[in-house]
């Protein structure tokens, strides 16, 4: 038997070795988030939160924040959370998903709060009770990419529909292809308004591809493909350099303005939400001062603005 | 060859980024390997060497269990530790705790249906043996265990590179929270949808050295057992 439990002790040992690689850290960093009844389970805020002296409050520690993967993608959050976390004390922790899964996750009362880009989705989320209000915070434009030179000539159309019609009609005859996100996101959405608005039937056509991946994986299947896409210009101009196949072939219509709004879950939903935490995020990004660096943001690494602010 | 380069640089340049990516991983994939083989192990065992009604379909669901698709399993954790699904109230879900669980239920298949296999490989002759002299029912599967060891590493080897490979179960249940939940795999499928293939490549040939030695370090150990019974 002994050295049957040499053995154990072998594999035991392995895993020991393990665990001190990895260092002693406890598993759960932010077990707190999410509790079930929030009163159960206060976290103290420490002396960082000067900002309410007057009242004891005693907020969480750590919020969650479904978005898009276009604002962080873009970098535009990792440079301005941090602004929020060292005011407040309270971490963001973000989630980048679609549009659709962010809405999805907020639904189910999974977040605190949610920054998306689909005006319908929004409008739906809160009618429907899931969110509380909607706040703008900013706004960047869609712009349509296509294979480089422009063989299409999409860049002398007029408005949004001629442009879409020689697109699909350079498609038809040269076997070129569209990615789509085809993942319910914000970009999605909009891309199939746009073709709604254009009047062109995208069912069972040969030239649209319908991927359901995020936007940079679209990104790159059109720039393998040499093929036509939607994008936000935030993500594009972030990833352009990733890019080489691809180029701006039709931009600057009303139609594909892309405002982002963010919404609180609702606390009379699911009681478990920090609502009181996510409504300091809101007042944090529509406040000057973060306004501004939205604005800011994006002009030393790409000489131009990746968003536009427009909180009232 | 640029990946190689750009790894080399991110291990040397001693990130903290990366190097918490790492820790991560190790710790949940670590956590989850050790929770799978304390179930997976003594149920392997069990099923190995005891015959019962029903045997069969266990074993089959246990051989399913080994090929699930780990999405759905992130589907269903995710689901399970919700908000407003049965087990919410922990607030587990976009934590470690959420992907350790999931990762089990991956891996812990794997190391049963591996173990099972090594000891129903062993003499039976043995067992009657071990049982005629007098042996209780756990000595005799210690015995067993023992005799088929290098079935059973490899049944923890299948385990852990289950679990550590694994991607869409942890990025729907862990979030991908930088600095947090944030692992190996899904950082690489971060920074392909970034389109920064160098760096996707970079962390894939770590994740690659990671589990090359601790698989080394595992049959170093099983070696060494071996010499030392001589």
């Amino acid at each position: 038997m002994r050295s049957s439990l040499k053995k154990l002790w072998a594999i035991l040992a392995i895993m020991a070795l393990l665990f001190v690689v990895v260092g002693c850290q406890t598993a759960d960093n932010n077990g707190a988030q999410q509790e079930g009844d929030e009163s159960e389970n206060p976290v103290e805020n420490g002396e960082e939160n000067g900002a309410d002296d007057e009242e004891e409050t005693e907020l969480a520690d750590t919020i969650v924040l479904a978005t898009t993967t276009s604002t962080y993608d873009s970098g535009l959050l990792q440079e301005i959370l941090p602004l929020f976390e060292s005011e407040y004390g309270i971490e963001v922790d973000v989630i980048s998903v679609g549009t659709g899964q962010a809405i999805e996750i907020g639904e189910r009362g999974d977040c605190d709060i949610i920054l998306v880009h689909a005006r319908n989705l929004e409008d739906e989320f809160v009618a429907e009770g899931y969110g509380t209000e909607r706040w703008d915070v900013m706004y960047n434009d869609f712009v349509f990419l296509g294979p480089v030179g422009d063989p299409g000539a999409l860049k002398e159309s007029a408005d949004l529909t001629e442009a879409l019609q020689k697109m699909v009609e350079h498609m038809n005859s040269k076997g070129i292809s569209f990615l789509s996100r085809g993942d319910n996101s914000g970009t999605h959405n909009k891309e199939l308004s746009l073709w709604a608005l254009a009047d062109i039937d995208i069912e069972g056509e040969e030239w649209y591809n319908s991927l359901g991946q995020g936007m940079g994986d679209t990104l790159i299947a059109a720039n393998e493909m040499q093929g036509y896409t939607l994008t936000d210009r935030g993500t594009y101009l972030a990833m352009s350099d990733n890019l080489p196949n691809l180029e701006i072939v039709f931009e600057g219509d009303e139609s594909l303005a892309n405002p982002y709004g963010i919404i609180p879950v609702n606390p009379e939903k699911h009681p478990g939400v920090h609502h009181e935490e996510a409504m300091l995020l809101v007042e944090f990004f529509i406040s000057d001062e973060i306004q501004e660096a939205i604005g800011e943001f994006g002009k030393d690494t790409f000489g131009q603005s990746l968003f536009f602010p427009n909180a009232k | 060859m640029e990946g190689l380069v750009e790894s080399l640089r991110l291990l040397w340049g001693l990130d903290p980024y990366v190097y918490n990516i790492i820790i991560v991983s190790l710790r949940v994939s670590g956590l989850a390997l050790l929770f799978s083989a304390l179930i997976g192990i003594p149920l392997g065992t069990f099923l190995g060497l005891t015959n019962f009604p029903g045997k069969p379909l266990v074993t089959a669901l246990l051989y399913t269990g080994m090929g699930f698709p780990p999405v759905v399993v992130g589907l269903f954790v995710f689901i399970l530790f919700s908000t407003v699904g049965p087990m919410g109230r922990l607030g587990w879900l976009f934590t470690e705790r959420a992907m350790i669980t999931a990762q089990i239920i991956i891996a812990f298949p794997l190391v049963a249906g591996f173990t099972m296999a090594a000891v129903m490989s062993v003499d039976r002759n043995l067992m009657r043996q071990l049982r005629a002299l007098g042996a209780t029912k756990i000595q005799a599967s210690w015995a067993a265990i023992k005799e088929a060891r290098v079935g059973v590493l490899v049944a923890i080897i299948a385990g852990f590179g289950g679990a550590i490979s694994e991607v869409g179960a942890v990025m729907l249940v862990g979030g991908n929270i930088e600095g947090k939940t944030r692992v190996l795999t899904t950082a690489i499928v971060l920074e392909t949808r970034k389109g920064n293939f160098g760096v996707a490549l970079a962390f894939g040939i770590i994740l690659l050295g990671l589990t090359f030695f601790a698989n080394l370090a595992m049959l170093y150990l099983q070696k060494r057992q071996m010499f030392a019974r001589e």
